[in-house]
């Protein structure tokens, strides 16, 4: 009935029966359009709050992937429809003049409020109207403080914490709200952050012997509540994370100090253990940001992750950066806003910032590149025919260069059959066929790296022989990865393993072991052609690959109760993408040893998720540690490197420069090595 | 001349014995059946007629036609394109296949579907990706007719309690979103079925064809149960009480046979949702492995493509669109000829 008021309203003075049913019917089908639109998005938006693990990851995707498609669908379609009935509407209304000056303002409203919600679920509430943003670009006047600048990641932040962090996203979900005491930047330099200037031997920061650091920190810091930012928050992140229960995924950066001193109340001395030859190694980069002593005081121990107030913590850190936390959906989004305490807090451009998640890269590049709906997308890893068209647009700069991490395949050594159920990929228990190194040597050998290079990667990768290739010092000459199928057939030959119809199997103790494979990865275009050309290799020699796909937001979750994460690794091969994250490779390199590897007892956060554990490369670890001259460094990482990949520990693809888009329009993103992409966000500006 | 006569006069002959037959029974010579007259209606409904044509066209061309286009696919990689090395390569091989020579090559002679990224043919694929696209929607419809006639006509036949209980079910499970329903069901029960039945694609096609049918019966048992309702009260339905005969006899040999056409109609359409539904799951990517070309699949990996090669994504698209319309076609013509009110 409403609707026909409406109706009636429209041309007020309805002359037939038959005009008042035209019109109601053109007033219900509109109510009902408009209702159907407006239900549709409150639906999804409700389904965000209820839903929940991975359901909410999965709904995700499909929104990101399919809104752009479905909002200008929608839009377009509600307007059409619109025009369509409003026609007989005025048609029934015998063209009085009065018609159309009131269809205008009422068909209007109608329209208006059923976009923006579409547009920006979570945006919505707190911007102008839609139609706003879009016009704002076009017209570009002196450039205005404020507003907010809209990041998307195609994988969501689950944690805000960044030393219980297990993916980049969550590290720079972190650099948004907390510091480090400095970062790298795209020269791989040191910039001071919470520090006053970077020690060295010169200034006398660094002891020369290579026994402790002095840090100066600048004067009159303070956290996003207000309270003094005091040398005791540095000493407190180093105890969180020193002990063991807390279970830090940053543990190793903070492994090699003995002791953090207070000097006076802008000074600070870490003590090494042992001699240091990387004296930037903790409280530098994404793994040194600095949590305050007063939010995280009891979450030291098993209660990081298990106590309600520590949880909470965990999802709202205070921090000293230019923003802090203002709402947080973890698995979905983040907004910050301005931090009033920010030390440099006048020269911040931006009022808020939006870490968006979910989608996937390539909606990612459509988003920046095509539509402009956000300013900056992270991890454009899509296939080169998809990436080149989208860039063609013009509209954004890719952000590109150093190498964003080595692409490669992980071999678990120990079983992940489930049979085993609780003591699946337990490091005690050894994979059936994976611990015969001739498998995993005519693996490496069969797999076509130049191929999946140039016809997935493109500009965007390059083949690589070594699992450490940045910085160059360390990017060892020494191996080749040349394809051989013959010389890959004949090792496994050589090592028992004999064909039968198209599986080779070998009789060991007395079971028949096939030599099929399972090779799991995150859901990505990208991942997925390459395992559709791995798996087409090893079928050459006589090894069936079955292949798993994992939304990204689960596989890179290190979630400890999903068994679907990287950490668990309840299959036999893995593919993922990572690489040091400071100028040391040390700390990369330790992800290696036999202390490291992931199981129950540590929740499955250690870094060495395919359970790898050779003597001879700890006792090079050991040798590293030790060694303070740079170059001799650089030989040992170079021999450790060697040693992994000859031994088939890992199984390096590819050298990936992922690059990032931004809007033309925003200025700073740089690209960054061994840093957060967005270590220098409190600069940008747009 | 004689000749002529004499065919004239069999012919006459001929006609007289039908006649006098006629005469003797009082019904004609050929007697018109129930299926007899529904076939001849069917037939008269163009778009049905064209729907199952189109459906027979690709059942065929997903089982018959796959053998005869792994023969020419081999030949014409041998000469244009990288050749396939494995020896008698079914169309298991043929799908991951990569030539590289054509990536994502519009159709050609080589591939009549065009490539993919990695050059793999989707005409191969379309064809795998038809066969199991095309066996979930028949079975699951087999598991939601099933449940749903046997649940239908339990309620409708029996009334009372029964009738309560199995509705306010049916109620429940209509409610129920199936969606996310599907999702949560497949993440949580994928692993152990693929370990009780061994093969990861046969354990996911159960447990995908289990759900979906599991959660499509509701209308037709609701429909089930109204035709058990109005028929129970029939006579016939009195007169084989009268005789005795068994409720499961009654149910099944007297009830169930009149209450055929809502139920094939209803299964003509089931086949057309739980394509889609398998569609949905296989975009989602919880479905099919992901090595495996279910149809919908591959309009998930053809949608990155859209600009550079928009065949990927369109050309399974139109597969699914056209079986399920042919299918829907198909269902409305069958409506409209098991009609016992139209019957000529």
């Amino acid at each position: 009935m409403d609707a026909c008021l409406f109706s009636a309203m429209l041309c007020r003075a309805p002359t037939s029966g038959a005009g008042i049913a035209i019109q109601c019917m053109a007033g219900v089908t509109v109510f009902s359009i408009i209702r159907e639109v407006m239900q549709q998005t409150n639906a999804r938006n409700a389904l965000y709050a209820r839903s929940f693990g991975r359901f909410l990851n999965v709904s995700e995707r499909i929104d990101t992937t399919m809104r752009s498609m479905r909002n200008v669908w929608r839009k377009s379609g509600a307007l059409a429809l619109l025009l369509i009935l409003i026609v007989p509407v005025l048609a029934a209304c015998g063209g009085q003049p009065a018609a159309a000056p009131t269809t205008a303002p009422a068909a209007q409203p109608t329209v208006a409020p059923t976009t923006p919600p579409a547009a920006q679920p979570t945006v919505a509430p707190t911007e102008a109207p839609a139609a706003q943003p879009t016009v704002a670009p076009t017209t570009p006047p002196v450039a205005q403080r404020g507003g907010r600048l809209k990041i998307l990641y195609w994988q969501a932040v689950t944690t805000l914490n960044p030393h219980l962090a297990t993916g980049t996203k969550d590290f720079d979900g972190a650099t948004v709200i907390l510091e480090p005491l400095a970062r790298y930047n795209e020269k791989d330099e040191l910039v001071p952050f919470l520090a006053a200037e970077i020690p060295t031997i010169e200034n006398g920061g660094v002891a020369p012997d290579g026994t402790s650091v002095t840090w100066k920190l600048k004067p009159g810091l303070k956290w996003s509540d207000g309270s003094d930012f005091t040398v005791d928050d540095i000493i407190f992140t180093w105890q969180y994370c020193a002990d063991p229960a807390t279970a830090c995924t940053t543990k190793a950066v903070f492994d090699p100090i003995e002791k953090v001193e207070k000097v006076d109340d802008t000074t600070v001395k870490i003590i090494w253990k042992e001699p240091n030859a990387n004296p930037y190694i903790s409280f530098v980069g994404p793994n040194g940001m600095i949590l305050q002593k007063k939010q995280f005081e009891k979450c030291i121990g098993a209660a990081a992750s298990t106590d309600a107030a520590c949880q909470a913590a965990n999802l709202a850190p205070i921090g000293t950066n230019a923003w802090k936390l203002k709402e947080f959906k973890p698995g979905d989004v983040v907004i910050y806003e301005r931090n009033p305490f920010f030390r440099d807090a006048d020269n911040v451009f931006f009022d808020e910032v939006e870490i968006k998640g979910g989608g996937d890269a390539a909606s990612a590049a459509r988003a920046v590149c095509e539509k402009e709906e956000v300013d900056f997308a992270w991890n454009l890893q899509v296939p080169k025919a998809v990436l080149e068209p989208i860039l063609a647009t013009g509209k954004c700069d890719p952000i590109a260069g150093g190498s964003s991490g080595v692409e490669r395949i992980v071999v678990n050594f120990s079983n992940p059959d489930p049979a085993l159920g609780d003591k699946r990929s337990e490091p005690d228990q050894p994979h059936p066929f994976l611990t015969d190194p001739a498998v995993r040597k005519a693996i490496s050998l069969a797999i076509d790296r130049k191929a999946i290079a140039e016809q997935l990667y493109g500009p965007t990768g390059q083949p690589t022989c070594n699992v450490l290739v940045a910085p160059a010092a360390v990017n060892s000459p020494n191996l080749t990865c040349e394809r051989d199928v013959e010389a890959a057939k004949k090792l496994l030959e050589d090592a028992g393993w004999k064909l039968k119809g198209s599986v080779r199997e070998k009789e060991i103790g007395g079971k028949t072991v096939k030599l099929v494979v399972s090779f799991q990865t995150s859901i990505n275009p990208l991942r997925q052609s390459t395992q559709a050309i791995i798996k087409s290799n090893l079928a050459e020699i006589g090894i069936q690959v079955n292949v798993k796909a994992i939304d990204a937001s689960v596989f890179f979750s290190g979630d400890p109760g999903n068994p679907d994460t990287l950490n668990k690794f309840y299959a036999d091969l893995q593919m993922y993408t990572n690489g040091p994250n400071n100028a040391d490779p040390q700390q990369y390199l330790q992800g290696w040893i036999c202390e490291e590897r992931a199981s129950a007892a540590n929740q499955w956060k250690r870094s060495n998720d395919g359970r790898y554990c050779n003597p001879e490369y700890d006792k090079l670890f050991e040798q590293l540690k030790k060694e303070l001259d740079p170059k001799k460094r650089a030989e040992l990482a170079i021999k450790m490197n060697d040693l992994l990949v000859t031994d088939g520990a890992v199984i390096p693809l590819i050298n990936r420069q992922t690059p990032n888009a931004k809007v033309k329009a925003l200025k700073g993103p740089t690209f960054n090595t061994f840093d957060s992409d967005i270590w220098n966000i409190a600069s940008w500006s747009k | 001349m004689s000749e002529a006569n004499q065919t004239i006069n069999t012919s006459s002959v001929s006609d007289t014995t039908a006649a006098i037959r006629q005469l003797q029974l009082g019904v004609s010579a050929k007697p018109r059946t129930l299926l007899g007259d529904a076939w001849r209606r069917f037939r008269r409904h163009t778009l049905a007629m064209v729907g199952t044509g189109i459906l027979i066209f690709l059942t065929l061309a997903v089982t018959v036609g796959a053998w005869w286009y792994e023969r020419y696919l081999v030949d014409q990689l041998a000469q244009s394109g990288i050749p396939v090395t494995a020896e008698n390569p079914d169309i298991r091989v043929l799908i991951d296949h990569l030539d590289f020579l054509a990536l994502l090559s519009p159709p050609t002679h080589v591939h009549p579907f065009g490539t993919d990224d990695l050059g793999r043919d989707l005409l191969a694929r379309c064809i795998y990706g038809g066969r199991i696209s095309l066996a979930v929607g028949f079975v699951a419809m087999l598991i939601a007719i099933s449940l749903g006639t046997i649940i239908g006509a339990a309620a409708g036949f029996f009334g009372g309690m029964v009738d309560q209980v199995l509705m306010r079910l049916t109620d429940l499970f209509l409610s129920l979103p199936s969606v996310p329903l599907i999702l949560l069901t497949v993440y949580l029960f994928r692993e152990p079925v693929i370990q009780a039945i061994g093969s990861p694609e046969a354990g996911i096609f159960v447990i995908v064809v289990t759900v979906i049918g599991a959660l499509a019966w509701m209308q037709t048992a609701r429909v089930v149960r109204a035709t058990f309702l109005s028929l129970k009260e029939k006579e016939f339905v009195e007169a084989a009480r009268c005789l005795g005969i068994s409720q499961t006899a009654i149910m099944f040999r007297h009830i169930l046979p009149n209450a055929i056409s809502p139920i094939i109609v209803a299964a003509t359409l089931e086949i057309g949702s739980a394509i889609i539904a398998e569609s949905t799951l296989s975009f989602l990517g919880v479905g099919f492995p992901p090595d495996t070309p279910t149809w919908g699949r591959l309009v998930t990996d053809g949608s990155q493509y859209l600009q550079a090669a928009p065949w990927l994504a369109l050309i399974p698209g139109a597969l699914i669109f056209l079986t399920v319309l042919s299918i829907n076609f198909m269902g409305d013509g069958l409506r409209d000829a098991l009609d016992p009110r139209s019957r000529l």
